[in-house]
């Protein structure tokens, strides 16, 4: 089995197309990190200007960790699209280029190679999200520094202390791969579909952009099946910045206030990546090569 | 000993039967020749050899194993190229070779690699990457993959496609040689008839998914028994005479010219009554070939 998951890991990383994601997501973070840098107090100043009468704030709210915040907000949406360029042309790349046949005519089960390839691409999916953290949080820590994380929600404030934060990030980043799993685990389920990596990819990216728009719908007919969509949780690495406050409403060090929607949410998550895996091989071993 | 044994295999897409009731047996040590026209099953039927389809019915043994059950214990053993030589773009001739045993799980050595590739006409060219390379050179490293792991069956499907003519006579001297001195089975299909006559001790045709013909070449290409065509300068008159005359029962009916399958003796009688009957002749010329024979067998269907 390793030496299968080494060779399909191989392959992805000899494609110069690999790093197009890499490419992107360094040029986008280095642009918002640029733009912050240089206009930063600009956009500080935007972000504060309903709560000044009400609140002073000390210290430097455009730190580290919050540009951190601010670039997951932005990229974490967007990342399943770099994702499905690499997972939804696992198995459909290979049709295309003719080399499936190849693969299959070796001796190893197609159970085997449907393993290999997931784990491989999980692989890649998990260095991107690495990638996007040792960017968009150590390289911000090293850029802006470091303080409490000032959080402005829909309708309240969350400071955390600075001690506070670099836990919740791991957190929020190991949720993450869970997400980004799932998207990986989807592509590879489209990828097995079709002998053409376009369909696949565009399948992978409309699935995501139809769920995570019923998902954001809130109408009550659609209200009863959110809770298992997985665009519906995708997003809930931002639970990890919600903080339990005591009754003189400060915040606790540590705490986090629904870890139970947390759990739920990965729980949904990881059924999803089982059932996208599982179909996977089921399609996989019936599957006549004739491409 | 048989290498290979397919029992009353059928292969459907749907409503059309690509591989109908097909049964045949390879012969260790045998240059197999798989012969039929575009359409007419080849491929799916190599494919269902490498467990590439599920055949609809029928069994599969190699190797004296149920292919169904035996998989990978079989696949081991084979190497084969299918249709195009289709690679990745990306990498070298020599990494395919090493990704390739990587695969098999085969410790191969960088001597048996460069040989493997030297033996295919190819070690100059090891360390280009594969996107640079004409198909015959694809087609070449192609056959290099089948041939790494020095697998016992070698099956090749059209593994002359794209090369040019010396290249073609490397890959046929290969054949011969991994079949003589390496006592490798080979089962070879090709398009090009000439080749196969050339090499294969047996042959079969297959037409619609169905088996026409299978044997021995010698004996299936009878020197005794020659398909001849004659070239005159009035053919309606050289047809009338054949047609009335002792000659009537050799005729074959083909629209592309005058063509009697005949006994090698009756060939100057034929030649003597056509010159006695006034009949200007240009040739007559032999076509005992299995291009012929082929045609033959597949035009009669």
């Amino acid at each position: 089995m390793w030496s299968l998951i080494s060779v399909e890991l191989y392959k992805i990383f000899r494609r110069p197309r690999t790093y197009i994601s890499f490419g992107a997501i360094a040029a986008l973070i280095i642009v918002v990190q640029l733009g912050l840098k240089i206009d930063g107090s600009a956009y500080a100043a935007f972000l504060m200007k309903d709560i000044n009468d009400t609140l002073t704030v000390d210290g430097k709210i455009l730190n580290g960790y919050l540009i951190c915040y601010i670039l997951l907000q932005l990229l974490l949406v967007h990342v399943p699209l770099l994702v499905a360029l690499i997972a939804a042309d696992m198995f459909s790349g290979e049709a295309n280029l003719g080399t499936l046949r190849l693969l299959f005519s070796t001796p190893s089960s197609r159970t085997k190679w449907v393993f290999a390839k997931f784990i491989a691409a999980s692989v890649y999916t998990i260095l991107l999200l690495l990638w996007l953290a040792f960017l968009a949080l150590l390289v911000s820590m090293w850029v802006f520094g470091t303080d409490d994380l000032f959080l402005m929600k829909s309708n309240y404030v969350v400071v955390i202390e600075q001690k506070d934060v670099l836990w919740r990030y791991l957190g929020a980043f190991v949720f993450a791969s869970f997400s980004l799993l799932t998207v990986t685990s989807l592509g590879f389920l489209m990828s097995t579909l079709s002998n053409n990596s376009i369909g696949p990819i565009v399948g992978t990216m409309s699935a995501i952009v139809f769920f995570t728009i019923l998902s954001t719908l809130n109408i009550p007919l659609y209200n009863t099946i959110k809770p298992y969509l997985f665009t519906t949780h995708m997003n809930n690495w931002k639970e990890f910045f919600d903080i339990k406050v005591n009754a003189n409403n400060e915040a606790i060090t540590g705490t986090i206030l629904n870890v139970s929607k947390i759990q739920s949410s990965l729980w949904v998550l990881t059924l999803h990546i089982i059932l996208f895996l599982g179909a996977s091989v089921i399609i996989i071993k019936k599957k006549d090569i004739l491409s | 000993m048989f290498v290979i044994k397919v029992q009353h295999i059928s292969k459907n897409f749907g409503s059309l039967k690509a591989v109908d009731d097909l049964s045949f047996e390879v012969q260790e040590g045998q240059v197999f020749g798989f012969l039929g026209q575009n359409g007419s099953g080849k491929s799916t039927t190599i494919r269902m050899l490498l467990s590439l389809i599920h055949p609809s019915s029928g069994s599969i043994e190699i190797f004296g194993k149920p292919l169904h059950k035996k998989r990978n214990e079989i696949l081991e053993q084979v190497g084969a190229i299918i249709e195009r030589p289709d690679l990745y773009p990306y990498l070298s001739a020599k990494e395919h070779l090493q990704l390739f045993a990587k695969v098999r799980k085969q410790r191969i050595s960088t001597d048996a690699i460069n040989h493997t590739l030297e033996k295919v006409g190819l070690a100059e060219r090891s360390h280009d990457k594969v996107k640079t390379f004409s198909l015959g050179m694809k087609q070449r490293l192609g056959i290099a993959i089948a041939l790494v792991h020095n697998p016992s069956l070698i099956i090749l499907d059209e593994p002359t496609n794209g090369l040019d003519p010396q290249g073609i006579a490397d890959i046929r001297q290969l054949i011969q040689y991994l079949a003589k001195e390496e006592g490798k089975t080979v089962f070879v299909s090709s398009h090009l008839l000439s080749e196969i006559e050339q090499i294969a001790t047996q042959i079969l045709i297959i037409h619609k998914g169905k088996k026409m013909v299978e044997g021995i070449t010698k004996e299936l290409l009878d020197p005794q028994k020659r398909i001849v065509q004659i070239k005159t300068m009035d053919d309606d008159k050289a047809l009338q005479l054949i047609t009335t005359g002792s000659f009537h029962h050799y005729l074959l009916p083909r629209k592309e010219g005058i063509f009697l399958k005949l006994p090698t003796h009756e060939i100057p009688l034929l030649n003597e009554s056509l010159i006695k009957a006034g009949v200007a002749l240009i040739g007559i010329e032999s076509k005992n070939s299995l291009e012929d024979y082929f045609i033959q067998v597949t035009s009669n269907s």
